[in-house]
């Protein structure tokens, strides 16, 4: 009876035992530090370089497809109390949710990165109360990416200086966007303008302060901001200048291929991924002009979790990697533009042009463009389960067909409300 | 002696007359509990892991379901059937439901004739038997991830082979990815192709447990091959398309994999098209945050596999009493079908049948083949 009892205890503590977190300290006393992150941030040569530094330190990078990905195993690994990187890369859009759980995550201030960031990357990351939870990476400054070749064809001007004037220079307003559409489309060439109207969607709601939800409040305002329904009417009073794409889908991918769109709105990061979707096409270059005075898109944050068991080796770790020196040769590597003021200052990020876009001089593009960024949104907790219904909402229009503006608009409502 | 007695429990090896005895009485008891609960002890592991991993979470998560729950924030306050109610009045959840309906319909059907027919086909008399039967289940050792890739670009809209091969025969492109139907078509596609074999294999076990005597005797009686498939196999495989049923009934309601990666967002399309109640259940408990309303769903889902549990089961007893008679020798005679097979003459086809393919136990179906090709 003793053995059949001992057994089945056994056999009870064998299943349960698998569900622990593997040992982050070897007995030789060196320490495995892991890293999440998602599309690409440019860091697996970095993180050679760390360890090489460090030899105490072993680095194993973990990284996610897409952002959704990995904030879905980012928001898991929190609600379980285990399973989150020692240093966890974090998105601005969901950024603002996991601000609430400010005690789930250790503060960073620290000397070492006093005036890294400029004022409003660092307050992305700030709590009410002044604790620093995440060293910023990189930001998501816009440009206009074009394919010359395509422009060409359709008797537009087709080197960048002058693209850039197409669109209106320094005062381009969305409106001049739409127009070089119409004149692009016009020409016949049978390829549409853009890639999906979700991304130029995107795009200007980046533009606005206060887009879907009360600053003060967190209320939710999407619903009653004439701005967030303009944008949306506007966006789909175009949908003949899309390709009908949906971002990142299958086809997306293919249409890079077959002169499946001439036009994409290029934040910093997104270069490395036109790359290498567009293999082996020429013709790709980057107009210095960016429609309603600048954006930024995207742009992330690397966090140390309170379940972290080394935290300080951590906050190390991120502290090197945030610096700006590190930065520049990620931007090298992906293009993800540095958000440090120093690294966007610098000579040698001024220098670094890109050969895939027609060697177009990224390192300047960007900076200017960085620079022009004058509006900070605000993104409260809700904002990524709303922009995700927007994004559905737009793509039944435009891309599935199956709704017109107004019944799309309608489902909109719903999906928001439901989230109350 | 009261000082005896207050001693007796603690020197128990110092005994009286009346000791002895009642020690051994003990030693009796002892093998007593040890008869009685042994066997439980014996089996209980397979109930504490139960309790630990299938008990205590639906238990649990009734828990959650009845609370405000935040993914991240935890437990907040008591909300009652709050979560339940807002889920019904969802219509997304009524469309979710409606597509897991769809999809499951358009899975087990298809899936279930052509396993019936594959292994109608394994069970004929094949050069490299091993070959073919290992071919089939090969689908089934694909990665679903791995096999959603793969029918991503197939059913892609605009650069699918399917539409391109469609277009090339003067069909208009299917929207695989905005209408409802095609898209549960796609899917359906995705695990037919992964189940079907695994589905024959367990098909081609329990035929080849069907006595050789009762297709013999038909062959005397002038039936063809054909009606001795449907008068002597499709009876005889019955319990093993109940129990096939079953399963793929619990795994069709709850599909996750398949309609997860039928694109890069993952959200079931941009107006629920393939939207399936576990993708509305990741949804508000991993988008929205909201555990307490994920849990309600968990629950409906529940409920709903339960009801399909029951009718299975009636189901499974109507077949049982009016397909598969056994009158009292064990002899089995097929009825229901109307097809009078007379009973077999041989009496080694009298303990066979009936229980050993119910199981759907692969063992039984090897037990059929050294069987027959013994003979």
């Amino acid at each position: 009876m003793a053995i059949a009892g001992a057994t089945s205890v056994a056999l009870l503590a064998t299943a349960c035992s698998s569900g622990g977190s593997g040992d982050s300290e070897s007995s030789d006393g060196k320490i495995t530090l892991t890293v999440s992150t998602f599309n690409e941030w440019g860091y697996d040569d970095l993180l050679d370089e760390y360890m090489e530094l460090n030899p105490d330190i072993t680095v194993v990078h973990d990284k996610a497809a897409t952002s959704d990905e990995a904030r879905e195993k980012f928001n898991t690994g929190m609600a379980s109390g285990s399973g989150l990187a020692d240093v966890a890369g974090v998105e601005v859009d969901w950024m603002p949710e996991i601000m609430q759980y400010e005690d789930q995550f250790t503060d960073l201030t620290s000397d070492s990165v006093e005036g890294r960031w400029q004022d409003w990357k660092t307050a992305q990351a700030t709590t009410p109360d002044g604790k620093l939870l995440g060293y910023g990476t990189d930001i998501g400054p816009e440009a206009i990416a074009y394919r010359a070749d395509l422009f060409e064809a359709a008797g537009l001007p087709s080197d960048p200086a002058s693209v850039a004037e197409l669109f209106g220079g320094d005062s381009s307003t969305w409106d001049d966007f739409y127009d070089v559409g119409d004149q692009f489309m016009a020409a016949g060439t049978g390829v549409p303008f853009y890639d999906a109207s979700s991304t130029i969607y995107q795009g200007q709601i980046n533009q606005v302060e206060e887009s879907y939800e009360d600053p003060d409040t967190n209320e939710i305002i999407a619903l009653d901001n004439p701005e967030v329904k303009d944008i949306y009417q506007g966006v789909l009073d175009h949908a003949e200048l899309s390709a009908g794409l949906s971002q990142w889908s299958e086809d997306w991918v293919a249409a890079f291929q077959n002169n499946g769109f001439a036009v994409m709105l290029a934040p910093s990061w997104m270069l490395g991924v036109i790359e290498g979707n567009a293999d082996g096409v020429e013709g790709w270059d980057i107009a210095n002009v960016f429609p309603g005075g600048g954006g930024n898109w995207g742009g992330s944050f690397l966090t140390v979790p309170a379940q972290s068991e080394h935290p300080e080796e951590a906050q190390a770790l991120a502290d090197w990697l945030t610096a700006p020196e590190q930065q520049i040769k990620a931007f090298q590597t992906t293009g993800n533009y540095p958000s440090q003021v120093e690294a966007q200052k610098s000579e040698e990020l001024a220098g670094i042009t890109n050969e895939f876009f027609n060697d177009a001089p990224i390192g300047e593009i960007f900076a200017e463009q960085a620079d022009r960024i004058s509006v900070n949104p605000y993104k409260g907790p809700n904002y990524f389960a709303i922009n995700s219904a927007m994004a559905d909402a737009i793509a039944r229009v435009t891309v599935d067909k199956t709704d017109d503006a107004d019944s799309s608009w309608k489902q909109f409502e719903d999906a928001v409300n439901a989230l109350g | 002696m009261a000082t005896s007695t207050a001693s007796a429990p603690v020197t128990p090896g110092s005994v009286d007359d009346p000791r002895p005895p009642r020690k051994i009485g003990f030693r009796q008891q002892l093998g007593k509990w040890d008869v009685k609960l042994s066997p439980y002890l014996y089996i209980s592991p397979f109930f504490l892991l139960f309790a630990v991993v299938g008990l205590f979470p639906l238990i649990y998560t009734a828990w959650v379901s009845v609370h405000e729950w935040s993914l991240l924030g935890g437990q907040g306050e008591f909300v009652g059937m709050e979560n339940f109610q807002f889920i019904l009045g969802q219509p997304n959840f009524w469309k979710a439901l409606g597509n897991t309906f769809s999809i499951f319909v358009l899975s087990t059907v298809p899936q279930m004739i052509a396993a019936l027919i594959i292994a109608a086909m394994l069970d004929a008399n094949l050069r490299a038997k091993t070959f073919w039967r290992m071919g089939v289940l090969l689908p089934y050792v694909v990665a679903p991830v791995a096999v959603a890739l793969i029918f991503s670009k197939l059913f892609a809209d605009g650069s699918g082979v399917i539409n391109t091969l469609l277009g090339q025969i003067g069909i208009d492109p299917i929207g695989w990815h905005s209408q409802s139907l095609p898209s549960h078509i796609a899917i359906s596609t995705m695990v037919n192709f992964r189940w079907t074999g695994y589905n024959a294999l367990i098909f081609l076990a329990a035929m080849q447990a069907i006595p050789r005597d009762l297709y013999e005797a038909a062959t005397i009686d002038g039936a063809a091959r054909w009606r001795q498939f449907r008068s002597i196999t499709i009876p005889m495989l019955r319990p093993t398309v109940i129990f096939v049923v079953i399963t793929s009934t619990i795994g069709g309601l709850q599909i996750y994999d398949e309609p997860r990666m039928f694109d890069q967002a993952g959200k079931g399309g941009s107006s629920g098209q393939w939207l399936t109640l576990t993708l509305y259940l990741r949804d508000l408990g991993w988008r929205t945050n909201n555990l307490g309303r994920a849990a309600a769903v968990a629950w409906l889902l529940f409920l709903v596999i339960i009801v399909f549990a029951i009718l299975n089961f009636t189901l499974t007893r109507l077949i049982a009493s009016s397909g598969a008679k056994k009158d009292k020798k064990g002899q089995l005679r097929v009825s229901a079908s109307g097809a009078a097979i007379p009973s077999a003459p041989s009496p080694a086809s009298t303990p066979v049948v009936e229980t050993s393919p119910a199981t759907g136990e692969p063992g039984s179906g090897t037990d059929g083949t050294t069987g027959r090709t013994a003979r």
